[in-house]
């Protein structure tokens, strides 16, 4: 295990900060010979990407505050736009070494005058003779915002003329930031997924205090066995790690095992934890609802899940028009006439139509189709008389508030507007019984 | 008649705000076709007794439908807000991560007043939970900062609406205003909670009681399905970072199923989301009830007779108070005079005749019709018991379909009456007590002293049941059982049929079980009641006092179509403005009518394209024909500028209702959207 070493800091700093990132000690010590010392200008930006929960925030957070290092760190979700971005970083520089007392309101609408304000605010917070790191977190969002913003973040070093270092999180590549002019190109790092024996070992870490560390290690093994086919995400696995423990420690409170006694601890808690994939994993029920079942002891059949609720109330003419609607959608025109009219005529069964068929218009998806031609087939299966009152208009515009229908094309088009129908097979199926 | 088209459409749907203007306007209308020997008055103050009756009936009915909602939604609330108060010392807490509480409200597409449904909830929160209540409509949030903005002024300003208005609070606002995000969000939220918190109990007593040491900030987003994926996914997303600090909750208000919330939301983002559902229940009884109180409106104010619509007691009063055009009346309806035929000579020349004695006779009739009511009614509600158990309902699932279905023509007449019947008597023993049983406490709850001997009969059939019980053999039932239960999964009519002749050829020579017989005699009972009680009311006499049958009269008003009248109200404007001058005679185009007349009528005579300097000379012509008939002016070439503003304003305002709109093919031309008259 390579131990991390840096003649900048202290011995103690660097042992606390090995034990708080387990599993990413490789990526710490490479972070630590980029940044240098303390004074040391460093890369001016930093491009770190991996998978969900693979540690980039929790990583560069914990190396930043244990190091104490000035820095600012941003969500940049949280900060939709431009402007918010920049009086975040500015407001977090406020605070950096002065601690949280109340900062003047700061106002910042372009990145030129976030240049002015940041060599003033180094200057004022006395940070020239530190390298700063601004933390991007989520920095995909930035691709979003003007198009200088994440140029002008990769060489801010150098527009400053400042020591500072920005470092983007990201959970999608390089590849796909890089703007169509150029630009600084950052040093880009992988942090790779943790493995089945970092999870492991991740996840026992932080066991309760009533229990012994051995006890809960061997609880996340079989926990890791039912789900990590399905999960990886650590946080995830933390989450229903905790939610099922106490089911886990049932037969041990009520002494009916002890704590070695794996194979019944296993025997209990296996079909338990497989029924919570199908359930709460899913977020088909939540997970203060799944406690409290564990709670009552009761029977998770009981509780029905999000998805058993499918079925749907419509008036009478919506459904009508949401079959009509289907059935424009994943016919072609011409069987139309074969379909939905009396007298048809004869049916050619041509080699060209049946080769045609056999693509599943489902996998196609649904087709355009004007009004006109949704009403007519409406007054086909319909088996009475409709009047095309505003009664029914108003029902498919309900119908495409709904998101059942959708509104193909511009919204001012008044003659012949063109929807598509939104719903699946089986929702029509539903309605149509 | 046409002042009742004027007020329609504003019935149904807004019965609480629109009351008073509606029964102040509903006494007024009834004034204008009669005179006052018609007792519009009486009918007026009868009509508004009943309407304020059913009226008070509606209205319980929907608070009982939000009540248990309402409860629900108020326990989960606090209870998701007693999560928060916890302080995360355990190591439980620790380990999960924090997920925002969301309720799932499902209100389903046939409720109409989504919008009172949820200022209600938010009225109840706002009460008893919080006073920090937002509530978000799709429309307004297109994006994250509309979102927020809007967030955030709503809670603001509810903050303001509870404490009293400082100076500092106002400053505090404006400046927020300038940043919202979520980081201004919590200090809000901290600086209100640190007031809430010093202010001395003693003021603050009222309101401590209701609400906790730090409410809950509640979020209720109106239309879940129409909120774009990226706002609400990026809102969740920001909202579960600071959801330690600032104790959000969530309601999304869904109208289809709660399966878009996983169509909406990844994964990833759900899963910071506890999410726990709530349905409502349906609203087909409270849209009955509502359409109820249409019916009576109409039926006052087009039945002149409608004033011995009353109560019981009251009727004699009424009936000895009746004018001489009203026994008039009385003699014209239909019922009436088929029921003169029916009586000998004498007595018609009387009835014809003599006021007193036909008032007598009316009353007499009423009473008759009263009882009928009563007894049918609960006739009905006995023939439901059977039929809503059949497999299939031939006679409909509700009891409303019974009703439509006996009131419309002799119920015993139908093919699906004899079907019910039919399976009827295939019915096994513990599903037909069960039924006598409920039939019994039905006639029994009845007011009528007819039922008696009907209950007592039904009684004894049930002891007779009893009794068989007991000295059946049990051999011979299993097989008739077992050959009833075949019969029962064949549902399909014509298969019944075929297995009922059969099995009637293949039983002729056994006996029929003592069961089998008790069985018909209880079916052929019922069939008797029926016959007796279920008879349509049309066949009653003087049912039109009564009943209300103009059914389409009311389809009328409920189904507005709009086109029809706006074609009316452009072709034919003396229909709405009762302006004689524009009374026109055939085809021809006054010019007195409003230019938006003018123009449409010209423009219903071209084809798809329409040109603009034809229709515009076409104008000028009819306009002109009027005010300068002189050969002089007509004959210049150049139009007056008013005339073609006129025409310009005209063929926009077409344009903006939907009639015409440019086109691209033809300069000068606009394309038609309507194809002709409707």
């Amino acid at each position: 295990m390579p131990n991390l070493e840096h003649p900048a800091y202290p011995a103690a700093d660097l042992l606390r900060l090995e034990s708080l990132v387990p599993c990413r000690e490789s990526q710490v010590s490479m972070l630590l010979s980029i940044f240098g010392e303390r004074q040391h200008f460093s890369f001016p930006s930093i491009f770190i990407y991996g998978h969900t929960s693979s540690g980039k925030t929790y990583v560069m957070q914990t190396l930043l505050t244990t190091l104490q290092l000035p820095h600012v760190f941003v969500n940049c979700v949280e900060c939709f736009t431009s402007r918010l971005l920049l009086e975040e970083i500015l407001i977090q520089l406020q605070n950096c070494s002065s601690g949280p007392e109340q900062t003047s309101p700061v106002h910042c609408d372009t990145l030129n005058d976030f240049v002015r304000l940041f060599k003033q605010a180094v200057v004022s917070q006395e940070l020239q003779d530190q390298t700063i790191y601004i933390v991007l977190d989520r920095a995909e969002q930035l691709r979003e915002m003007e198009a200088n913003i994440l140029p002008a973040f990769l060489r801010l070093q150098e527009l400053t003329d400042r020591n500072v270092t920005v470092v983007l999180l990201s959970e999608i590549v390089w590849e796909l930031f890089r703007p169509n002019v150029g630009c600084f190109e950052p040093f880009t790092m992988y942090f790779p997924d943790y493995s089945i024996g970092h999870l492991q070992k991740i996840l026992s870490q932080n066991h309760p205090p009533e229990y012994s560390p051995d006890f809960y290690a061997a609880y996340i093994n079989i926990l890791l066995g039912v789900f990590y086919m399905v999960c990886r995400d650590l946080k995830e696995l933390r989450h229903l790690a905790a939610l099922n423990f106490a089911k886990y420690c049932e037969p041990v409170v009520r002494g009916e095992a002890n704590e070695r006694d794996t194979r019944k601890l296993w025997k209990n808690i296996e079909p338990h934890l497989k029924k919570a994939m199908q359930t709460v994993y899913l977020r088909e029920i939540s997970s203060s609802q799944w406690e409290r079942l564990q709670h009552d002891s009761g029977e998770p059949g009981q509780l029905k899940g999000l998805s058993a609720h499918t079925h749907v109330e419509l008036p009478y003419y919506s459904k009508f028009l949401l079959i009509a609607a289907y059935l424009a959608s994943y016919n072609p025109v011409r069987t139309d006439k074969r379909f939905f009219l009396k007298h048809h005529g004869k049916i050619r069964k041509t080699n060209f139509m049946k080769k045609h068929e056999k693509t599943s218009n489902h996998l196609l998806g649904p087709k355009p189709f004007p009004l006109d031609r949704l009403l007519a087939i409406l007054y086909s299966i319909v088996d009475n008389r409709v009047a095309p009152t505003a009664n029914i208009f108003s029902q498919i515009t309900s119908l495409v508030t709904l998101q059942l229908l959708s509104l193909v094309g511009q919204n001012d088009q008044l003659d012949g507007p063109r929807y598509k129908c939104t719903v699946s097979l089986d929702f029509i199926r539903a309605i149509a019984r | 008649m046409s002042t009742c088209s004027v007020s329609k459409g504003c019935f149904v749907f807004k019965p609480t705000t629109k009351k008073k203007r509606l029964s102040e306007k509903t006494g007024h209308d009834f004034r204008i076709p009669g005179d006052d020997s018609e007792g519009t008055g009486l009918r007026f103050v009868t009509c508004q007794s009943l309407w304020n009756q059913v009226k008070s009936e509606t209205q319980q009915i929907q608070e009982d439908l939000n009540k248990q909602l309402l409860e629900n939604l108020v326990s989960f609330l606090s209870r998701s807000h007693s999560n928060f108060q916890e302080k995360t010392t355990e190591w439980t807490c620790r380990m999960k991560f924090r997920e925002i509480p969301t309720a799932a409200l499902v209100l389903g597409v046939n409720v109409t007043d989504h919008d009172l449904t949820f200022r209600g909830l938010s009225d109840v929160l706002q009460d008893n939970i919080t006073p920090y209540v937002a509530l978000l409509e799709a429309k307004d949030c297109p994006g994250t900062k509309n979102l927020m903005q809007k967030l955030m002024g709503q809670l603001m300003n509810c903050d303001i609406d509870v404490d009293s208005l400082e100076d500092e609070e106002c400053v505090q606002v404006s400046r927020n205003k300038i940043r919202c995000s979520m980081s201004s969000l919590i200090s809000w939220y901290e600086s209100v909670k640190k007031k809430t918190d010093s202010e001395t109990p003693s003021k603050k007593r009222n309101s401590s009681s209701r609400h906790w040491q730090s409410p809950p900030i509640v979020v209720i987003f109106k239309d879940m399905e129409s909120f774009t994926t990226k706002v609400l996914q990026e809102f969740i997303v920001i909202s579960s970072q600071h959801i330690h600090e600032l104790p959000l909750v969530l309601i999304f208000g869904i109208a289809t199923s709660p399966m878009i919330i996983h169509r909406l939301l990844p994964h990833s983002v759900s899963s910071l989301l506890c999410i726990e559902l709530f349905q409502s229940l349906s609203c087909k009884e409270h849209l009955s009830t509502i359409i109820d109180k249409l019916c009576i409106v109409e039926h006052f104010y087009s039945q002149p007779l409608s004033v011995l619509c009353c109560q019981v007691e009251d009727i004699k009063k009424r009936a000895y108070s009746l004018s001489h055009d009203q026994c008039e009346n009385i003699r014209r309806l239909p019922s009436f005079r088929r029921h003169v035929e029916k009586q000998e000579s004498g007595k018609q020349v009387a009835l014809l005749t003599n006021d007193s004695f036909l008032k007598e006779e009316t009353v007499k009739l009423l009473e008759d019709l009263h009882v009928y009511h009563e007894n049918y009614v609960s006739i009905l509600r006995c023939l439901h018991v059977f039929t809503s158990s059949l497999p299939k309902y031939p006679l409909g699932k509700q009891i409303r379909e019974l009703h439509c279905a006996c009131l419309e023509n002799r119920v015993w007449e139908t093919e699906e009456y004899e079907s019910s019947l039919q399976l009827a008597r295939m019915l096994n023993k513990t599903d037909l007590v069960n039924m006598l049983q409920q039939c019994v406490e039905i006639l029994m709850s009845s007011s009528g002293r007819e039922f008696d001997k009907t209950a007592e009969k039904l009684k004894e059939f049930l002891t007779q049941f009893q009794n068989l019980e007991v000295a059946e053999a049990s051999q011979d039932q299993d097989v008739s059982v077992s050959s009833q239960k075949e019969l029962q999964k064949k549902t399909d009519l014509y298969h019944l049929q075929k297995t009922l002749l059969e099995l009637k050829e293949s039983r002729r020579p056994k006996k029929l079980t003592k069961f089998e017989m008790l069985r018909f005699e209880v079916v052929d009972y019922i069939d008797s009641l029926v016959r007796k009680y279920l008879v349509p009311a049309e066949d009653r006499t003087l049912h039109e006092i009564v009943y209300f049958n103009t059914a389409n009269v009311l389809r009328g008003h409920l189904n507005a179509a709009p086109r029809t009248a706006l074609h009316t109200a452009l072709n034919n404007p003396h229909w709405y403005l009762k302006n004689q001058a524009l009374k026109c005679d055939g085809g021809g185009i006054s010019n007195k009518a409003p230019d938006i007349c003018i123009v449409y009528k010209l423009h219903l005579e071209c084809g798809r394209l329409i040109n603009l300097v034809d229709w515009l000379e076409a104008f000028s012509t009819v306009v002109m024909a009027a005010e300068e008939p002189n050969a002089d002016a007509a004959s210049s070439d150049q139009v007056d500028d008013t005339i073609h503003a006129r025409f310009i304003r005209a063929v926009s305002e077409l344009e903006l209702l939907g009639f015409i709109k440019p086109s691209k093919q033809k300069t000068d031309h606009v394309a038609r959207l309507t194809w002709g008259g409707c």
